[in-house]
């Protein structure tokens, strides 16, 4: 009886074991089954498309594009149209700190001081400049979601909500999204915020609705000195190339190695 | 409208008024970390014979469990979408850290603690099945697979069985508990985080938090049966204890120390959060009253004769200073690796909410519930050793002693 009863339990072990190697396993079939079916709808679900070989509806095919975006940080004027432009366009909240993008002003002083603002990023008007004979230099930097080549947003998302689409564009699954903030953590530039309306995580999707569409970003749009350019850096005649080869670049943080497709022309050392 | 709402100070990102990861995630790391920890306890017995650690045995591995159950609760409920979290299980994104938290824990719990216990306690529910009526009697049947063999051929059986998921059992704690410091040290984004030590930081705190919290619960819980708690077991739990403080308070100086000598760039903004915002939580609270008083009463102990009644209050303050010390250890992770901006150029603040989701009612219900699980696992699966015989204790399958000490009847 002892022998057989110590067999028994080990017959349980097994079967124990068994079972939760079978629920393993079975996590991967989904998962593989998932990637199997690339989802042809504008907002491509969970792991998304690794082969990234699919069209939307309208013929537009993301594998053929990719975008990136260039400031002219000289052009910038601070009229922060782009910025209420945004909020319309993606009826992104204007009560809660939900910004897509956002303009900051930036003053160094002679003796080296610096201020930095962004009432309400950019819609509030910015405050009055105080003493203004001891301003060495302002300007103004524009800020959104550089679409990161290595994006640590994408990298982090437990459950792949967050995806890089294969045009470059970085979205979120706001059907998936579990809502942890891990993303938000992860970017280092700001560029994320949780939407209390989806109660997800939010972001710039580089008006993905629109540039699916053959349209320029509501943004890059609305910018009335051109400091914005949006662009597909596969076309090698377009207005991004043409940005790119025409301006001495600089990317912000560019020691995360995030690789971001965010790219200023004459960006200033104190800007973070 | 949004910055009358929520104060800060300088400039942040706009975006980062609000902070995101409230008190709940704060409980995650702090929570785990005391499963993990009243685990490693458990193990000095089970695995490094210490025997004089023998009557927080029991109740060391039924801590860790209580704990373990809850420890899910506070990220659930800090999630946007909680009724989406499956898919965690289902669809993991295999390139995130927190993507393996299901199958972590999910590890820890069914194969490494369920089964511990289970066999840890085989032999004394048969028996106490045979003692007891009802509910109680059926329930220990279904617990025990009506299976009744106390043969001492089994019991040696059982008892090899634990002490391999014991030896299993060591490096899933430390994955655990070090897994939970690699979230936050992986957040390259964040300089606070951001750095290799986090995850052993984070588990030698682990293992100071769990001893110290057996270290109470055991004398707190012969107090209620009005017995005499073992000063042998206290003073080696006491000693582990100071051990696992000074490697703990080690590990973070060197960080403190390299972040000074270093000095990167955003070593003036954390400096002034340090001696600022976080002045009361991470100076007086972590490493003065949760490190350096209770390092040296510990060390006080070991160096002067201190009578058994006064050395028992030292005990009982030094686990009391040290769990609130390794409380505000996560807090100071937590809430202060989000009160500066990534912009290095200003700070947030964090307002912690009485009622709400988020706020400190339903952080004190969370911290409540292990007790009342201890509880009812202490009545199910009494814990206690005493010399005067306790229900577990006499009437076992052959020595009294093998049936609650597993290792050194079986190992070798
Ligand atoms: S800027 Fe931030 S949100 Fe945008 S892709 Fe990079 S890491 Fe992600
Ligand atoms: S908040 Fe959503 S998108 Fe961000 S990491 Fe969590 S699940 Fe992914």
């Amino acid at each position: 009886m002892t022998h057989d009863d110590t067999l028994s339990r080990r017959d349980i072990l097994k079967k124990t074991f068994a079972l939760g190697s079978g629920v393993f396993l079975c996590t991967f079939a989904v998962k593989a089954a998932k990637g199997e079916s690339p989802d042809p709808t504008p907002a491509p679900k969970g792991a998304g498309d690794p082969t990234g070989s699919y069209k939307l509806p309208n013929g537009y095919e993301p594998s053929a594009h990719y975008y990136g975006y260039g400031i002219d940080l000289d052009k910038c004027i601070g009229c922060t149209r782009c910025v209420d432009a945004c909020k319309t366009e993606n009826s992104v909240s204007r009560t809660e700190p939900n910004f897509r993008t956002w303009v900051e002003r930036y003053v160094i002083r002679d003796d080296d001081t610096l201020e930095v603002c962004s009432p309400k990023g950019g819609l509030d008007p910015y405050p009055a400049i105080e003493d203004p004979g001891s301003v060495a230099k302002s300007f103004f930097v524009p800020k959104m979601c550089a679409h990161c080549e290595r994006s640590p947003c994408e990298q982090v998302c437990p459950v792949g909500a967050t995806l890089k689409s294969p045009d470059g564009v970085v979205l979120i699954d706001k059907k998936y999204c579990i809502g942890c903030g891990y993303c938000i953590q992860a970017c280092p530039y700001g560029c994320r915020y949780f939407d209390e309306s989806t109660r997800t995580a939010g972001k710039c999707t580089l008006c993905y609705h629109r540039i699916t569409r053959g349209l320029r970003p509501a943004c890059a749009e609305i910018c009335p000195t051109g400091a914005r350019v949006f662009g597909d850096l596969r076309e090698k005649d377009g207005p991004l190339a043409k940005f790119l080869r025409e301006h001495r670049v600089q990317v912000l943080k560019p020691h995360m190695g995030t690789r971001p497709k965010l790219y200023y022309h004459n960006l200033d050392k104190e800007v973070r | 409208m949004h910055e009358a709402a929520y104060a800060f100070t300088g400039y942040i990102y706009p975006n980062e008024a609000k902070l995101l990861w409230s008190v709940l995630i704060v409980l995650y790391p702090y929570i785990t970390g005391l499963v993990a920890g009243a685990f490693i306890l458990a193990s000095l017995l089970s695995v490094f014979r210490v025997k004089a650690v023998h009557p927080t045995y029991r109740l060391a591995l039924l801590t860790s469990l209580s704990f373990l159950l809850v420890a899910t609760l506070p990220l659930l409920a800090h999630l946007g979408h909680p009724e989406r979290s499956f898919e965690i299980f289902v669809t993991p994104h295999t390139s995130s850290a927190m993507a393996m938290f299901g199958f972590v824990y999910a590890w820890y719990l069914m194969l490494v603690l369920c089964v511990e216990i289970w066999f840890e306690y085989r032999a004394d529910m048969v028996r106490w099945a045979g003692e007891c009526k009802g509910l109680k009697r059926l329930i220990y049947r279904i617990i025990t697979l009506w299976d009744d063999d106390t043969s001492p051929r089994s019991v040696q059986m059982d008892h090899k069985i634990a002490y391999a998921v014991t030896v299993i059992g060591i490096p899933s704690a430390f994955l655990l508990h070090g897994y939970v410091g690699f979230i936050f040290g992986s957040v390259k984004a964040n300089p606070y985080w951001a750095s290799v030590l986090m995850p052993v930081v984070f588990l030698f705190s682990a293992i100071v938090s769990g001893i110290a919290l057996v270290l109470l619960l055991y004398q707190v819980t012969a107090h209620l049966r009005w017995k005499k708690a073992d000063m042998a077991c206290l003073d080696t739990v006491g000693r582990y204890l100071l051990y696992a403080l000074i490697v703990d308070f080690a590990l973070e100086g060197l960080d403190v120390i390299h972040r000074i000598y270093v000095a990167e760039e955003s070593f003036d903004i954390l400096s002034l959060m340090v001696t600022g915002k976080l002045f009361l939580t991470l100076v007086i609270a972590q490493v003065l009253l949760g490190g350096l008083v209770p390092m040296l009463a510990l060390a006080s102990t070991l160096v002067f004769r201190i009578p058994d009644k006064t050395r028992q209050w030292l005990y009982v303050v030094v686990s009391l200073l040290v769990l609130q010390g390794i409380f505000f250890m996560r807090w100071n992770v937590v809430i202060g690796g989000q009160l500066f901006s990534k912009s290095l150029l200003g700070f947030t603040t964090y307002k912690l909410d009485i009622a709400g989701r988020e706020g400190a009612m339903v952080a004190l219900i969370i911290m409540g519930l292990p007790f009342i699980i201890l509880t009812v696992l202490t009545w199910l699966l009494p814990p206690w050793v005493d010399n005067d015989a306790a229900p577990g204790d006499h009437g076992a399958t052959d020595k009294p002693e093998a049936a609650a000490v597993p290792a050194q009847a079986s190992a070798k």
